[in-house]
């Protein structure tokens, strides 16, 4: 065995991924975490969609896979130099590494909805995310989901917003709407439900079967316009306006509940850890990669790659296809540098 | 309704106010509408707050309704534009103070535009040139005289003689703040607590003792519109706009309607006997409609000033009801007199909202 280490930075399914990849490989991967646990946005869903599948089942696969690989929580990383293609890295646990490579895994930061300030949030009690609706599921402990009867769900929150400097689409977000509009549907099977979206973009896997069997199954409303403005009246409930492009009408309903599809943005903090690496952000503010074909998984600066959703907004099977695609690059790169001193165990 | 929300937003949107020394243009239809406002404006802010504000003579409409008309093309709004502030430069003042909402909200629109093109402003400049020979200076600060109050709102309630509160009950009036649509709808940054949740008006009711009600319609547009009341064919939609106001905040049981626009008092106020007169219904109590009173009004009720010098006799819902409520003394028989006495003459009695 070699003891060339690979930095993986960022706990989440990419990072879980890549490192137990290079293990398999026969290499030595560290994940460096700053949270108490591995599993970044993954560890707050409930059910994934396109077919509601158990999150907290791949989670715990996902962790599993990892059991054997170092691992450093409740981390960060304070600072990265590089010498000899060999980068010195200082943890803020006061241990060091001496890394052959680097990944950076560090995903993506839910768009913070209270800066939407139409839609409400944080101002009116009823309106809240999808991460909080997720939880919700999970846990059904929120006083706020109170056997709702009228349901709304916004997407492109954040996403595709020339306004909050947005312009990319988020990839999840349509999905998920569906996926859980038909689960709060399942929950209360009274309430009548609608999806205000711009375009639905149900491009991956099984994404059009779960828009026909919102619509079918659980009479999930698609209402093709934007929400503009949300307000509370006197009831306390949600009084909302938004436009169907499609009746080519203005219309203004009463809700109990207004869910916030939240895109992704890049992740805080990460501009520190890009400047110690001399890494580049695109426009959008995530991590730039080499080119846009065959160098996704690599950075300008050599040596160091990326996996997963910092570099853009990705879904979970482009996130684990990416992390899967980074250990070979990986690979491939201590051995086109003649670094390895070890062979592949089979 | 979670006010720690708001109160976050509103610390996001602050500006700077300069603390003396305004150039202070009035408004083209203020003082047609309710003519004690500006007037108590600089009253308030000359006497009673100690501060230089300066007017010009030469000063005219900004050209915010031909434009919003479509009367006149961009150029030509900037060209008046332009010219007012070089009667700022030649006064020797930088704080530019407008009355007028839409006014501010040209000059803001205005100032943002020759900031992204500059090479708009140096035609601007020549088309002044040639047209008036003048030069201009582009204000330092640029304000809506709301601000202004807002900014001195605590001082106005330390020298206040009556609170927006019951006099009989001590509970706070129930108060609708209407900010006009140009305040900082266009520009969120420009406007104090920015464009979802304005801060100008709530920090005035709050400072005076009232208590600020947010209704489902209160982003709406009072109904003025500009091409829904200017076309006489739009005014069906002037009047069920404001219609759909009034029907929203009733439930409330607001006191008062406060406003920073020229529009929306008028609006609010004269469309209330219009509805009345249509439909039979009135939103105060006891066949009463609700008073919609400027920001200028306000601080002069609540400054001690006495209402018919006011001008509160120009509006068509009785103002009565809230001056009991306040507790604030009154002559009803000099509501309709005039300066020295003048009979300004008694209007008619609608059928059904009451006058006074």
């Amino acid at each position: 065995m070699n003891e060339h280490k690979i930095l993986i930075i960022g706990g989440g399914p990419a990072g879980m991924e890549t490192a137990y990849q290079l293990k398999k490989l026969g290499l030595k991967p560290v994940i460096i975490e700053r949270s108490d646990k591995l599993g970044g946005h993954l560890a707050q869903w409930d059910r994934l969609f396109p077919a509601s599948d158990d999150a907290e089942a791949l989670l715990e696969k996902m962790r599993e896979q990892c059991i054997d690989i170092e691992k450093r929580l409740n981390t960060r990383i304070t600072n990265i130099t590089k010498e000899n293609n060999i980068f010195h890295v200082s943890l803020s646990n006061g241990n060091s590494y001496d890394a052959d490579a680097i990944v950076l895994c560090t995903g993506f930061d839910l768009f913070k909805a209270e800066r939407k300030q139409e839609y409400g949030y944080g101002i009116y009690n009823n309106v809240i995310t999808n991460a909080e609706l997720e939880h919700y599921f999970k846990t059904h402990n929120d006083e706020r989901i109170n056997e709702p009867k009228k349901i709304g769900f916004v997407h492109c929150v954040g996403s595709r917003d020339v306004k909050v400097n947005n312009t990319y689409c988020s990839k999840v977000c349509c999905a998920t709407a569906l996926k859980q509009a038909c689960e709060i549907k399942e929950e209360f099977p009274d309430s009548d439900v609608y999806c205000f979206y711009m375009d639905l973009r149900m491009f991956g896997k099984g994404y059009e079967d779960l828009y026909l069997k919102a619509q079918k199954d659980f009479d999930i409303k698609c209402v093709r316009g934007r929400v503009c403005e949300v307000s509370e009246n006197i009831e306390g409930k949600l009084v909302i306006k938004a436009e169907d492009t499609l009746l080519g009408t203005p219309m203004k309903m009463t809700l109990d509940l207004l869910v916030l599809m939240c895109g992704m943005e890049k992740a805080s903090g990460i501009e520190r850890i890009q400047n110690m690496l001399n890494i580049k952000s695109n426009a959008d503010g995530f991590i730039e990669t080499r080119d846009t074909f065959y160098g996704l998984n690599h950075t300008k600066e050599e040596g160091v790659f990326v996996a997963g959703a910092c570099t853009s907004p990705k879904t979970l099977p482009d996130t684990i296809a990416e992390a899967r695609a980074a250990a070979v690059e990986v690979f491939n790169y201590l051995k086109d540098n003649g670094q390895q001193t070890f062979s592949l165990r089979f | 309704m979670i006010v720690e929300g708001k109160q976050k937003i509103w610390a996001d949107y602050q500006k700077d106010i300069p603390d003396d020394h305004y150039f202070y243009v009035r408004s083209c239809i203020r003082q047609s509408f309710f003519p004690g406002s500006e007037v108590t404006f600089l009253d308030i802010t000359r006497n009673k707050l100690g501060k230089d504000f300066y007017e010009s003579a030469y000063h005219t409409t900004c050209g915010g309704i031909a434009y919003h008309s479509d009367s006149i093309p961009q150029e030509t709004a900037m060209t008046i534009i332009a010219r007012q502030f070089a009667l700022m430069h030649e006064s020797g003042y930088e704080n530019y103070v407008c009355s007028c909402i839409t006014s501010f909200g040209c000059y803001t629109e205005t100032l943002e535009t020759w900031h992204e093109f500059p090479e708009l402003e140096a035609k601007i400049r020549q088309y002044l040139w040639d047209s008036c020979k003048k030069e201009f200076a582009k204000p330092k600060y640029l304000a809506h005289a709301s601000d202004i109050i807002y900014k001195f709102r605590h001082e106005i309630a330390r020298q206040a003689k009556y609170k927006l509160i019951n006099a009989k009950t001590g509970e706070p009036l129930k108060v609708v703040e209407h900010i006009g649509c140009h305040y900082s709808k266009m520009f969120p940054s420009k406007g104090f607590g920015g464009a979802e949740y304005p801060h100008v008006l709530v920090g005035m009711v709050e400072a005076w003792g009232g208590e600020v009600i947010d209704y489902p319609e209160r982003r709406q547009c009072c109904g003025f519109g500009f091409r829904q009341y200017l076309i006489q064919a739009n005014r069906g939609y002037s009047i069920s706009n404001t219609h759909k106001k009034f029907e929203s905040m009733e439930p409330y049981e607001p006191d008062l309607i406060i406003t920073n626009c020229p529009g929306c008092p008028y609006f609010l106020d004269r469309w209330q006997y219009v509805i009345a007169e249509q439909t039979g219904k009135t939103y105060g109590k006891n066949g009463y409609g609700i008073p919609a009173l400027t920001y200028e009004e306000v601080a002069g009720l609540v400054m001690g000033y006495n209402p018919w010098d006011l001008g509160l006799q120009m509006h068509q819902v009785a103002i009565e009801p809230l001056l009991d409520k306040m507790g604030i003394e009154y002559d009803p028989k000099a509501k309709y007199k005039g300066i020295n006495g003048k009979d300004l003459g008694t209007p008619i009695n609608p059928i059904n909202i009451k006058l006074q």
